[in-house]
Parts: structure tokens; sequence; C-alpha cells
């Protein structure tokens, strides 16, 4: 096999993502995006949330559809578990986030990919939340996600594609430092 | 010092080189050599910036035998030794003056600005010691004139010092107390570690970084990266231009020791995430310290592949180098400090170019000069010595030799064409030197 002519299909589209990077250099201000959720509380700690439309290119843009997803906490919270709890949808963003990279990443280096998992584990202790002590952060102390990939390209390689996917990720950049948030009532 | 008599305070020359370092002197040599009339205007004195502008330790992180420049002396008795910096600057003020370079010092630029063509002149350069007009201008002041400081600096507690990389002398001058070094390239590592020595408490904060061994298979790295082009990698080969005119310098000291994260945990230095701001007196660092580790490893892993490909396709003698340890991240460094557990903090977060003095409009969005392998927007302006300005080694003193002439030769035909060329069009006729 010819290493040097193999091409590889992640079904990503590096072309577009390269002259989307480069017309973003000509125009700064098209780079500005807004991501937007909305979330109506149903009953309990269930909440039921949706994503559709957000901003970016100048202008407003749309999902082909509405997406929805339900937050609860589990039984043992004496709540009813009718979703996920809030903070493994952090997991899931963060897994989502750093798998697209991967798979990016791998494309732009011409590395065909087989099998991509990620595990993630976010530990949190609950005396923070629970109030028991406040030298307790609410949130994870930390998160740990381990990938097994299968591709076909050397240990380190595999390795350089983690550690770029994470240098450009949203959600990692999110989770590791930190944001200013405002939070009001209307 | 050469100086000319005075015409009511306006002068004229075909050629102005903005200061006397290594890249302006390496451009006078050239100049000279082929006719063109030309000064040199420095603010201070010869290698000014060296002297003036550096911390009182520092050697060159090149080895002495890739420090030379056109017309001078070799290496001298020893090529693997690092010359303290003010060595340098002494062998910058004899290259001045073996080369007879035209340079007028304590001449501080204030402004440059375009005029109407006027009996062929094209810029005005107001100095201290009155105006010149001139063609052509070759900015050779230098890319490291201001520390580049986060804007969250306004912020932190009056009772934290801070100090830039560039007023930084020694940790004699340094208040006594713990002290946090920002920033993780040969300067930030080169401060903390003479902080540490000193019996300070020190803390680092690590971003991005560049980490490479002092030595590999028997030889300075620097050796192995000019001998496989590695330092010749020109602006085609590189991946991304941003990315690498905006890499910190290598963790590297000039001497024969090694000097990496590792060393410095050994030391008792704290290692933290970036520094990411400021909140209610808590100084903020970012959760990425593993990754930013794990990513200079990788990279040098690759480069020390390449030098091992080319030793073994050549066959040289050079026995294999012990394994490199992986950087040692500790287990849960701290993301939030008290800012007021520090006494002083320096920032060694990078330098940026002065240009304030520059009328012309040829900086982009981000204060950018705006060039194309040293030729900027504008006819008849050249700049020098800017990272990865034309190829890697474009800001070390071993890339100034080739830059200086492709510089000089694009300069030389222009002036002898007298319509206007199209700014992007790099035409670099071949000297024959």
């Amino acid at each position: 096999m010819n290493i040097q002519t193999r091409i590889a299909n992640n079904g990503v589209n590096v072309k577009a993502l390269l002259e989307a990077r480069e017309a973003l250099t000509e125009a700064p201000e098209a780079a500005r995006f807004q991501w937007r959720a909305r979330c109506d509380w149903v009953n309990g700690t269930h909440s039921h949330a949706r994503v559709e439309r957000f901003f970016g290119l100048g202008e407003e843009q749309q999902h082909k559809q509405c997406f929805a997803y339900d937050c609860d906490h589990p039984e043992l919270f004496a709540a009813e578990d009718k979703g996920a709890t809030p903070v493994e949808y952090l997991l899931v963003g963060l897994a989502g986030c750093l798998t697209a990279g991967i798979a990016s990443v791998a494309q732009n280096r011409n590395i065909q990919l087989r099998s991509v998992q990620a595990t993630l584990e976010g530990d949190m202790d609950l005396q923070g939340i629970l109030g028991i002590d406040t030298d307790v952060r609410n949130g994870f102390d930390n998160i740990s996600v381990v990938f097994d990939i299968d591709a076909d390209a050397s240990e380190d390689e595999i390795k350089a594609l983690v550690a770029q996917s994470q240098k450009r990720s949203a959600v990692f950049d999110a989770l590791a430092n930190p944001t200013h948030i405002q939070v009001q009532a209307r | 010092m050469n100086s000319r008599p005075s015409s009511g305070g306006t002068r004229t020359v075909a050629t102005v080189v903005i200061g006397a370092g290594q890249a302006g002197l390496t451009c006078s040599y050239y100049l000279r050599l082929l006719g063109v009339d030309h000064v040199v205007l420095e603010r201070g004195d010869v290698g000014s910036s060296w002297r003036h502008q550096r911390w009182d330790s520092m050697h060159l992180l090149t080895p002495n035998g890739l420090n030379t420049l056109p017309g001078m002396d070799g290496p001298g008795s020893d090529p693997n030794g690092f010359m303290h910096k003010d060595v340098f600057a002494r062998k910058l003020l004899d290259y001045s003056m073996s080369i007879k370079a035209p340079v007028l010092t304590q001449t501080e630029v204030l402004q440059v600005s375009a005029m109407s063509r006027n009996g062929g002149q094209r810029f005005r350069i107001d100095t201290r010691q009155g105006t010149w007009l001139c063609r052509s201008l070759i900015i050779a002041s230098g890319a490291f004139n201001q520390p580049r400081v986060p804007v969250f600096a306004k912020t932190l507690p009056d009772s934290i010092q801070q100090v830039s990389a560039l007023e930084y002398r020694n940790p004699a001058r340094l208040a006594e107390g713990p002290v946090l070094v920002v920033g993780a390239s040969a300067t930030g590592l080169q401060l903390a570690n003479e902080i540490r020595d000193s019996g300070r408490e020190v803390s680092l904060a690590v971003g991005e970084h560049v980490r490479l061994p002092r030595r590999y298979r028997g030889r300075d790295i620097f050796e192995w990266m000019d001998r496989y082009g590695i330092l010749s990698r020109t602006l085609e080969e590189a991946d991304d231009i941003n990315r690498v005119r905006n890499l910190p310098s290598p963790q590297l000291i000039g001497g024969v020791q090694d000097l990496d994260l590792n060393v410095l945990t050994d030391k008792g230095i704290q290692l933290h995430g970036r520094l990411m701001g400021c909140q209610q007196g808590k100084l903020q660092f970012s959760g990425s310290l593993n990754n930013v580790c794990e990513l200079a490893d990788l990279k040098m892993r690759r480069l020390l592949k390449i030098i091992d490909e080319g030793i073994d396709s050549a066959n040289l003698d050079a026995p294999p180098s012990a394994p490199i340890a992986a950087t040692q991240v500790p287990a849960r460094p701290e993301l939030l400090k008290s800012a007021s557990e520090f006494r002083t903090l320096v920032w060694a977060t990078g330098f940026k170019p002065d240009y304030s003095w520059l009328q012309l409009p040829v900086l982009d969005a981000k204060g950018r000069l705006k060039h194309r392998e040293g030729v900027v927007d504008w006819p008849g302006v050249y700049v020098m010595g800017l990272p990865y300005m034309r190829q890697h080694k474009s800001s070390f003193i071993c890339g100034v030799a080739q830059d200086a002439r492709a510089v000089v030769a694009h300069l030389v035909g222009e002036m002898s064409e007298p319509v206007s060329r199209s700014a992007a069009g790099i035409r670099c006729l071949s000297l024959t030197l």
C-alpha cells in the first residue's frame, strides 16, 4: 500500500472548513456567533430544553430541526429521572466537541479513523451543592476523558489528534477557563 | 561613529535603516556592498536592546557557531559556547566599525511619514537629531520592544508588584516574598529558575510552549535543526503562518544545562495552567496544563524524529541520547489562588514591536506590520527581524544574513525602477556577491 497517496475519508469536509476559516479571517465580524437554548420548567426538577435558532455569519440561522432535551435528576435525588442530569449534558457537550475535533483534525492530517469512543467521568463532591462545606466547589473538581481510537496512525499521531482537538475545543475552553455569566430575571 | 554635516537640520539619503542591532548592521553591510547611500539611525548605542532591555544573566540561546554575521570574524575558539548578551553587544559594536556602518547613535526616530514625491524622496524621518528625507526605509528596530501583557493586568490588586521581562534585571531587585512568573518560554523558565535559586517561593503559569532539549545525540539541538533544514523552513512549508509567527521561544538556556518544566518542578517550583484572569482578588488559572504539556512533548518528539531520520540516512556517528522524560504535570494544580499570596508577578508573556512612530497605513487590525517576506505593503518600506519573517530562523542571529540579502536585493531592484511596483509582487533579484 502506498501510504503517501492514501486519502482518508472521515466524512469531514475539511476543504469547506479551511475556506470558511479564510473567509472569516477577511471578515472578522461574520465570525461573531451566538448560540442559544430555551428551557421550560415542567415539574419538580424536570425541565424541557430546546435548541433551534442561532446567530452567525451576520444573520439569524436555524438548525434543520428543533432539538429537544429533558433534564432531570436521578431517583436517589428524590426526582423522577425524566432526563439526564444537567452536569451530564456538560460531559455530553465536551465529548461531542472533542470527538468532532478529532474527526476534523484526522481528516486534515489524512488519518483514516475506524472507531473513536470517548469515556467521560466528572467527579463532584455533593457537599458543595448541598451547602454542607463551603470550601467544596459546586461544580466538577475533575473531569477525565479517555479516548479509545482505532485509526491508521502511530500512537503519537493519535495522541496528537487528541491534544490538538483539546487545543481547538470550545467546550474544553468553556470548562477549563473562567467565563463571564449574567443570569437575571425579567 | 559617522556623522554628516547638517544642512538646516534636513538631510537627504537614498536609504534609511532604523536600528543598529544585528539586522540593521547586516543590511548596512549589503547596502554598502551594492553602493547604496544610506544611514543607520539608532536610538541609543549599537546593540542597545541587548545592553539595556534584557536581564543581567542572559546568554544567547544559540551557540557561538551560529552567531556570525557576513563580514564578521568567525565564532572563535569556542563554537559550542554561549555568549553573554553584553559580549554579543560588544561584538556588534566592533562589527559596525569593521564594516564602516554609517551609524548615527543617540538618534531616536520620532516619526516616519510619507511625502508626495519630491525629487524622488518618498519618506520623511524626524529624529531627535534632525530630519532625513529618503527613498527607501528598512525597519530593523526589532520585534521585542514592548512587553505583551494581558488586559486584565490592570485589575490585579496593588499589593502585587508587576514587572515585565523587559524591566526585570535580577532577583535581588525584586521584593522579598513569593513570585508568580507568567509564561513558559525561554524567558519565563530562565527567570523562574534564577528567582527560585535566590531562595524565593516561585510559581509558574504555563500556557502553550515549545520544549526542546539543549543537547541531543551529542550535539546542540540548534546544530541539528540547522543541519536538517528545520531552521531554514520557509513560509510555504509552515502549516499556519500566524501560528508559527507567534510561537514562544523554546525552553532553553544559553549553557550546557537542560531547562524544562521537570527541572523546575524538581527545584520546588509550582506549576499552574495559563493565567486567565483575576476576579475578586483571586488569580484564575486554566485547567489545560495537561494538554499544553502533552502538545509540547509530542511536538518535541516529532522534531527529534526528524533529526533521528536525518542521522540514520546520513549514517552519522551520533550515539542515541537517553530517553527524555515526559513532562510531569502535578495531579491537581491549583486553579484559584489569592493574588495576595504573591508579592511579585513577572510577565514573561511575550513581546511586540513598537511602531508608534510609523505614520503609514501599514498595520493590520492587530497592530502587526503588513508585509510579505519583509517587503512591507508600501513601496520602498522593508522590515527585518520579525519571527518567521521569511523563514524559521528570521528572528535568529543566524537568519539575519539571508534575510538582509533578500531585502536589500529587493530594495535595490525597486529603487532602480522608478515605476511603482505591485506591493505583492516579490522579485528577489539574485545578488552576485
